[in-house]
């Protein structure tokens, strides 16, 4: 147990599967603050084949930066080290503290879930393994239509890193999941890495089946048993099976990939898979603040959304949507007709495919032209709606952790499936991960999350301002108070707030809504016209506006109702957003020479 | 201080050569240490399970599940063909028998009291492993596979598609007059049409600088999403040497491969740029080559003043140069972006600042 009030130095790394990330996080004046940090590529792959090298070299970054000696011969200097060696404990400018990682390199942690019923137990497996941080590759359900053979073929050629296995209410029928426990004996799955391992199989369902699903699976495979995932119809039981999907990844996922043993022995605390540390920030930052938030960590290979309403935490992963290594897949789902609409300039289809595809072989590259950086950014806007289209399906009306529902609403999920994602309730939007974090205009990170999510009503956007949000999940587990002072300090930009407004009329040129509030000693007023926005550049402080929609305009009180509102500006200002959206709530784009005026008006782009 | 490496590309005339030829399964292994196989040779077998099917007996009887061993006609791994009766009831007075007949050919491989099923695999699939290239077992992985080392060329592609094949190496700038079953190089990038003749002509790989996402798209017949590949069912494997779109193979790796020409060569399209890098190769043994290997080493993917650098990134992707100068401070380059550039002369002497993440060394 590490005791934290001795912590005065924490390094933290997060190994994603492109880049290595190093922050160093010092104490200073009794505020806990980030200092300096460093990167470099990860080197899980030949011919390095060793996590640990990009770790150095991105701790080596922070050493040049910082002029504190923190390796001593490829090994990080921590406490522990320190009390081993004798060498003076807290030497003013020699090792950390503590240091902790999180990782998703070397493809991340991959799992199979299964359960009875695809909306009750299987939903509630996938749910503990997407908040756990893992890639559902499949759901197993006895009523997914497919026949018996054909799910046995699927876990055979998946290979996944574990499957957690669940199934029937405490004291119900066991017949079904010791069915579900029987195609899973058939197929005899191998894990993914390492052949002389069992596979880990997490049966986190019915207890009166435990004897039979041990009977099954006990030889054969690596069998933990946890508390029941849906102990009744009404409770919904996710913690102890996620806690056991850590365990795990550590145990056998992490111990297998290369270099990660010598990390795992440098490291304080458990290593965490990225996606599952940075959920952790998230459900902190609402309820600290006690509001609805979404939250987007767009990576190379992956995009993961997470959101919190109501106070129910959901997170989803679109394996296949990110910028580099599955950027193809992005072109794919989208097509070329989806991303060429956002470029200010025409290019061919030819041209803009290869370039696209050679983005996915050489992940590491970046846009050194202007017209290269407008692709990529129209390419994350795809990906990004994409996922969050995929979340908003995923994220149903099911409650939570340990959270008791009635059975009537039980049966009113599985029927009804209505998302939780309410837009006119979304309070914040906070954008992580490359492409946003590192865009080089903060207006160009504002208006890529504004086309994406289609928010509406008033919402604040932000963003992540170096990627640092995994690394501070990984430390809210050990130090929760230094975690959320950096975060509000140092991690997130607040970029402004942006004001879009539900429109019944779509058809035509007309007035939208009027705006007025004062800052600074002056008076802003304006008119929104459709097919137009503006953006004024207010900073982060709180402003009383009031807006007044037409009678066709809802800004969140109702088609025509005024709205008297404290709203806050920030790096980029706020956003009044004119703009029209089609049928399938995309926004309409009608001609280049639109887009280029809302690329010039929200100086996004110098074009 | 801190290194800065870029992506390459193995591309070397006489080095090392390990493949690992590792089972899906654990199975048997048919050579041992010290043996020189050719690239043809089955080093190790397995069989995969057959397709499961599933029956609900004591459904099908209307019995209890914990009943259902009384019901049976046949025991736990019997061969049973289809038809054959494998369960049946009493019926009334011995008459009036309800039968449940085998749906399948194969083997019964469990029986569930719980639930009353019943389960039958069909006939084992065999796979067998061949050596890929010619070499010496220099290990054996036990029940697994087994590793083969040799010497020769080693040359990496960018990405590929279509599995592991052996043929002649031939070259289009050469007119050649027989095009089956051999491995035909273009130093060009070539579309779909050109890869669709020489196809049909019997190449079973072909190898060219570049290609384009569309024709890619048009052989597979989908939209390749995420480079993993290897697994297609196309006749002809294809290796890209540079990248999508219009580029020439670089003079080192075409100037390699016209030195085999004639030779046989063994090519695997497979790529996986995300855990785990696999890159397609192209792979010429010659054991009577110099003990002199040439390794591929960290250091050489270090940048530095003079080395030959390839841009792999638009505006001038696809151009040859010499890094000139490394300034150790962040620019701004054109799209706002502050990024670690070089500054690199290209052949024309004309010089431009390169982020150093869009290049690729070339290794003399």
């Amino acid at each position: 147990m590490i005791n934290t009030e001795n912590i005065v130095t924490i390094l933290a790394t997060d190994c994603g599967s492109t880049t290595t990330k190093a922050i160093l996080i010092e104490k200073i004046e009794g505020e806990f603050q980030l200092t300096f940090r460093g990167e470099a590529p990860t080197t899980v792959e030949e011919p390095f084949e060793d996590v640990t090298k990009g770790v150095i070299n991105s701790i080596i970054e922070i050493e040049e930066l910082s002029g504190r000696k923190i390796l001593n011969k490829d090994k990080i200097i921590t406490s522990s080290i320190r009390n081993e060696h004798k060498v003076g404990f807290k030497s003013d400018n020699e090792g950390v503290d503590v240091y902790i990682s999180t990782s998703s390199a070397g493809g991340g942690l991959q799992m199979m879930v299964a359960g009875v019923v695809k909306s009750m137990t299987a939903e509630s497996a996938q749910r503990a393994a997407l908040g756990a941080g893992s890639i559902v590759m499949d759901i197993l359900a006895s009523n997914d239509k497919r026949l018996f053979h054909e799910k046995v073929k699927k876990i055979r050629d998946l290979r996944p890193d574990m499957i957690l296995l669940s199934g029937g209410i405490d004291g119900g029928t066991v017949s079904h999941v010791v069915k579900l426990a029987e195609i899973l004996e058939s197929a005899n799955p191998k894990p993914r890495l390492g052949l002389d391992f069992k596979i880990p199989i997490i049966y986190a369902g019915n207890k009166k089946a435990i004897k039979d699903i041990d009977s099954k699976l006990g030889d054969i495979t690596d069998l933990k048993i946890v508390d029941n995932i849906r102990p009744k119809l009404e409770i919904e039981n996710l913690q102890p099976s996620r806690d056991k999907i850590h365990d795990l990844f550590m145990e056998h996922v992490m111990a297998q990939a290369p270099g990660y043993e010598k990390l795992m022995s440098w490291a304080d605390a458990p290593i965490m898979p990225t996606p599952g540390a940075v959920g952790q920030i998230i459900k902190k930052i609402a309820d600290k603040n006690n509001i609805s938030v979404v939250g987007v960590d767009i990576g190379g290979a992956t995009t993961d959304v997470f959101s919190v309403f109501k106070g129910i935490f959901n997170r989803t992963v679109s394996a296949n949507l990110g910028m580099s290594y599955s950027i193809c897949n992005v072109l794919a789902e989208s097509g070329y007709d989806s991303i060429s609409r956002w470029l200010p300039f025409k290019i061919d289809e030819v041209d803009l495919t290869n370039r696209i595809a050679n983005k996915m072989i050489r992940p590491t590259t970046i846009p050194q032209s202007m017209e290269e950086l407008i692709i990529e950014q129209s390419l994350a806007r795809e990906a990004l709606n994409l996922s969050f289209l995929q979340h908003k399906q995923f994220a149903v009306s099911l409650k939570g952790v340990q959270q008791e529902r009635t059975i009537s609403d039980a049966f009113k999920q599985s029927s009804s499936g209505k998302t939780l994602v309410d837009m006119l309730e979304l309070d914040l939007i906070v954008g992580s991960g490359g492409v946003l974090s590192h865009a080089p205009r903060r207006n160009q990170s504002f208006l890529m999350m504004v086309d994406s999510f289609n928010p509406i009503g008033i919402t604040q956007i932000a963003v992540d301002s170096i990627f640092m949000m995994p690394q501070l999940g990984v430390l809210s587990s050990i130090h929760p108070d230094a975690a959320l002072e950096v975060f509000d300090r140092d991690c997130l930009i607040r970029l402004g707030t942006s004001i879009n407004p539900i429109i019944k009329n779509k058809s035509g040129e007309f007035d939208l809504f009027d705006y007025s509030f004062s800052y600074n000693n002056k008076n802003y007023t304006g008119t929104i016209k459709s097919h137009d926005l503006e953006l004024l550049a207010i900073p982060y402080e709180p402003i009383d506006i009031i807006l007044m929609p037409k009678n066709n305009v809802n800004l969140g009180n109702g088609f025509g109702q005024k709205i008297e509102a404290r709203i806050y500006g920030g790096e980029v200002g706020i956003l009044f957003d004119g703009r029209i959206k089609d049928s399938d709530n995309q926004i309409i784009i009608k001609n280049k020479e639109k887009i280029k005026e809302w690329y010039k008006k929200t100086k996004v782009y110098s074009i | 201080m801190s290194k800065s490496y870029t992506p390459g590309l193995k591309i070397l005339k006489n080095t090392k050569i390990k493949k690992e030829r590792k089972l899906p399964l654990k199975g048997g292994i048919n050579c041992k240490i010290g043996d020189f196989v050719e690239n043809s040779k089955i080093v190790a077998s397995t069989y995969l399970p057959g397709n499961i099917h599933m029956l609900n007996i004591a459904s099908q009887l209307n019995i209890d599940a914990q009943s259902i061993k009384e019901y049976l006609t046949v025991k736990i791994d019997q061969e049973i063909n289809k038809g054959d009766v494998i369960a049946e009831n009493n019926g009334l007075f011995g008459f009036f028998k309800t039968q449940v007949k085998s749906p399948i050919d194969g083997k019964i491989s469990n029986v569930s009291i719980t639930t009353g099923q019943i389960m039958i695999s069909e006939p084992e699939v065999s796979v067998d492993i061949d050596a890929y290239i010619n070499g010496e077992v220099v290990e054996i992985i036990k029940d697994e596979g087994v590793v083969i080392q040799s010497r020769g060329s080693l040359i990496q592609g960018i990405i590929g598609v279509g599995s592991e094949k052996n043929g002649e190496l031939i070259f289009l700038d050469e007119n050649p007059k027989d095009y089956k079953d051999k491995i035909l190089v273009f130093r060009d990038s070539i579309n779909k049409s050109q890869y669709d003749i020489y196809s049909e002509k019997g190449v079973v790989g072909i190898v060219a600088g570049g290609f384009d996402y569309q024709s890619l798209s048009d052989i597979l017949g989908y939209r390749l999403g995420v480079a993993i590949t290897g697994t297609e069912s196309i006749p002809t494997t294809l290796m890209i040497t540079e990248g999508f779109g219009d580029v020439q193979m670089s003079d080192k790796t075409y100037n390699l491969l016209k030195g085999h020409i004639g030779k046989n060569a063994s090519i695997n399209g497979a790529t996986q740029i995300r855990a785990g890098v696999i890159r397609p190769e192209v792979i010429v043994t010659d054991i009577n080559q110099s003990p002199v290997l040439q390794e591929f080493k960290e250091e050489d993917l270090i940048i530095s003043e003079g080395s030959k650098v390839r841009v792999i990134r638009s505006p001038y992707f696809g151009k040859i140069g010499v890094v000139k100068q490394l300034p150790s401070e962040p620019v701004k380059i054109d799209s706002e972006t502050k990024a670690r550039v070089a500054k690199i002369e290209f052949k024309n002497n004309e010089r431009k600042l390169v982020p150093r993440a869009n290049l690729e060394i070339i290794l003399e």
